[in-house]
């Protein structure tokens, strides 16, 4: 009797830990959603009054004179974290694929590998320097194309360790069945590895992108700004981020309203660009 | 013995390395056309290590080294050799692993892989040596409706089917199997052996198992193996009534293993 006396006592407690358990981690994400909400409430209480059509169809009007929109910023953010996207992905997973296929036995890639995880955690503002020194500079003037080299360095170690992990959660077994039918290395990395990892890849590619959308200190340096819209990606480049800054700490009323519908767009653009890309992910097939 | 059937492997004076481990010694083994050889011996005694040497699977991993012969007939290639492509090997070796691991793909898609690397890309002859791969290993009335469906859909013993009918597809002239029944059920695993048997007629049979009457049912020739080295080889029938080796006859009747 005693024995179930004390049976039943362990698992009241194992109740009562698992009742405070739980209540903890809901009150944790309670806390991060607190200031989720904060920012989205924020953003659209400060910003919702200053949406208009003009804002994405117009470029600025000089200072102090009313109306204007921030079209270039707009176009200027999209092409160069475009073109940071096209850099960026192709390099990102071809260094993950190399990390993860190739250097399964190399320390030489292992030690890659792990200066890789490193450059994850560079400050983006030392990117930016970087880029200056390298492209700017001896160019001799700013570019858009500077500053989407620069995002994309920032968004490439982020994929890379992400493919890197995701190939290798992909049992070797599956890798060995390809082998013994007569498949060479790089059709069992892209009929199998590949085919088996895509989902787990095509999340790490949202984590790179969305990385890069709010960056603003990198692109100070490379693309920098211009008060005017240009499709020229070497010519210097207006992009939402740096005009929510400049935009902000500037003098005029006007300004401040613009910078705050910009930020509430670029928000709630990520918001989406991220629901949208968890929706493609979710439909691709998992076999 | 003159009544013996032709050779299709021949293993000579051959050892194996991982690393500096020494793991097959000097083994010499006949593999005969069109019958079941299998492989026994107690754990770790180097089954797998010798079955994944006859399709140069050892080749994947750096510090693996070879020493001696392994003849493929009738062209008499030395499977090790340097010079020989593994490439070349594994379309003529297939192999079945112990536990099922077909592709992230369809059920269509895993049997047809194996052709599509031979570069076999037209339709209709993809779809028929498909389903005859299906029907050889004896899946094809329980998967004709769903070939598009993922392989993972599958139950232990179908999967592990599937992945018969994907190593037969490419018509190997040899299949290795390695403990191909040790993760599946006793019906699964009959059906499994029903289809070796079978597959025999077509093709050349090396099969790993632990499974002491399993080998007794299915098999025409017998190696028992013990720490590395060949002891005994023989027709099962003779291994498993009067062995000539005491250890031979000690493991099969369970004294130790
Ligand atoms: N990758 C490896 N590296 C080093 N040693 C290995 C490796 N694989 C196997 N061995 C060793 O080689 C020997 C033979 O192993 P093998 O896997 O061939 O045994 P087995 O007869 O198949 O055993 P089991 O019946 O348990 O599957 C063992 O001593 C094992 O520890
Ligand atoms: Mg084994």
């Amino acid at each position: 009797m005693g024995n179930e006396e004390r049976l039943k006592r362990v698992i009241l407690k194992r109740k009562v830990v698992n009742v405070i358990m739980l209540s903890l981690s809901f009150l944790t994400a309670l806390y991060g959603l607190i200031w989720l909400f904060w920012i989205l409430i924020d953003v659209v209480v400060n910003g919702i009054s200053f949406l208009s059509l003009d804002l994405f169809l117009k470029d600025p009007t000089p200072p102090g004179i009313e109306g204007g929109g921030l079209k270039h910023a707009f176009i200027g953010h999209f092409i160069i974290t475009g073109l940071a996207t096209l850099i960026g992905v192709p390099i990102g997973i071809g260094a993950g694929i190399f990390f993860a296929e190739y250097g399964r036995h190399s320390r030489i890639v292992k030690s890659f590998r792990n200066i890789t995880d490193v450059i994850v955690s560079f400050p983006s503002i030392v990117v930016g320097t970087l880029v200056y020194a390298l492209m700017v500079k001896p160019a001799g003037h700013f570019m858009g194309i500077s500053g989407s080299v620069a995002l994309a360095l920032l968004m490439i170690p982020v994929i890379a360790i992400t493919t890197d992990e995701i190939l290798k959660l992909v049992p070797n077994s599956l890798r060995e069945a390809g082998y013994a039918l007569g498949a060479q290395r790089w059709q069992v990395i892209k009929d199998i590895s590949l085919s088996a990892g895509k989902r787990g890849i095509l999340t790490g590619v949202i984590l790179g992108v969305a990385r890069i959308t709010g960056e603003t200190a990198p692109l100070l340096f490379t693309a920098f700004n211009n008060n005017f819209t240009t499709f020229n990606p070497t010519e210097p480049m207006a992009s939402l981020t740096v005009t929510i800054f400049q935009y902000a700490m500037g003098p005029y009323e006007e300004w401040h309203g613009q910078a705050w519908a910009s930020a509430m767009i670029l928000t709630f653009g990520t918001l989406l660009f991220f629901i949208l890309a968890k929706v493609v992910v979710h439909s691709t097939r998992k076999l | 013995m003159d009544n013996s059937p032709p050779l299709k492997v021949e293993v000579r004076n051959f050892n194996f390395y991982y690393g500096s481990n020494h793991a097959l010694k000097d083994i010499n083994l006949p593999i005969y056309e069109n019958r079941i050889t299998a492989i026994i011996g107690p754990s770790g005694c180097g089954k797998t290590t010798l079955l994944r040497s006859l399709n140069r699977m050892h080749d994947l991993y750096p510090g693996n080294r070879y020493e001696g012969e392994i003849i493929l007939y009738p062209d008499k290639v030395n499977i090790v050799s340097k010079e020989v492509d593994p490439i070349m090997i594994r379309m003529r070796i297939g192999m079945v692993f112990q536990k099922p691991n077909p592709f992230p793909k369809s059920i269509y898609e895993n049997v047809a892989y194996g052709l599509r690397l031979k570069g076999i890309k037209k339709r209709s002859l993809l779809d028929e040596k498909v389903e005859q791969a299906l029907k050889g290993a004896a899946l094809w009335e329980e998967v004709r409706d769903r070939l598009g469906e993922s392989a993972y859909s599958l139950s232990g013993g179908q999967q592990q089917r599937l992945c018969i009918a994907r190593a037969i597809a490419p018509e190997p002239e040899v299949l290795l199997f390695d403990e191909p029944t040790s993760a599946l059920d006793p019906i699964s695993t009959s059906k499994i052996e029903e289809l070796v048997v079978n597959l025999k007629e077509r093709l050349t049979i090396v099969i790993v198992t632990h499974n002491m009457q399993q080998a007794a049912r299915i098999s025409d020739y017998t190696a028992f193996m013990y720490m590395g080295k060949l002891v005994e080889f023989g027709a099962t029938e003779k291994i498993f009534t009067k062995p000539d080796n005491q250890l031979t006859e000690d493991y099969i009747t369970g004294r130790f293993g």
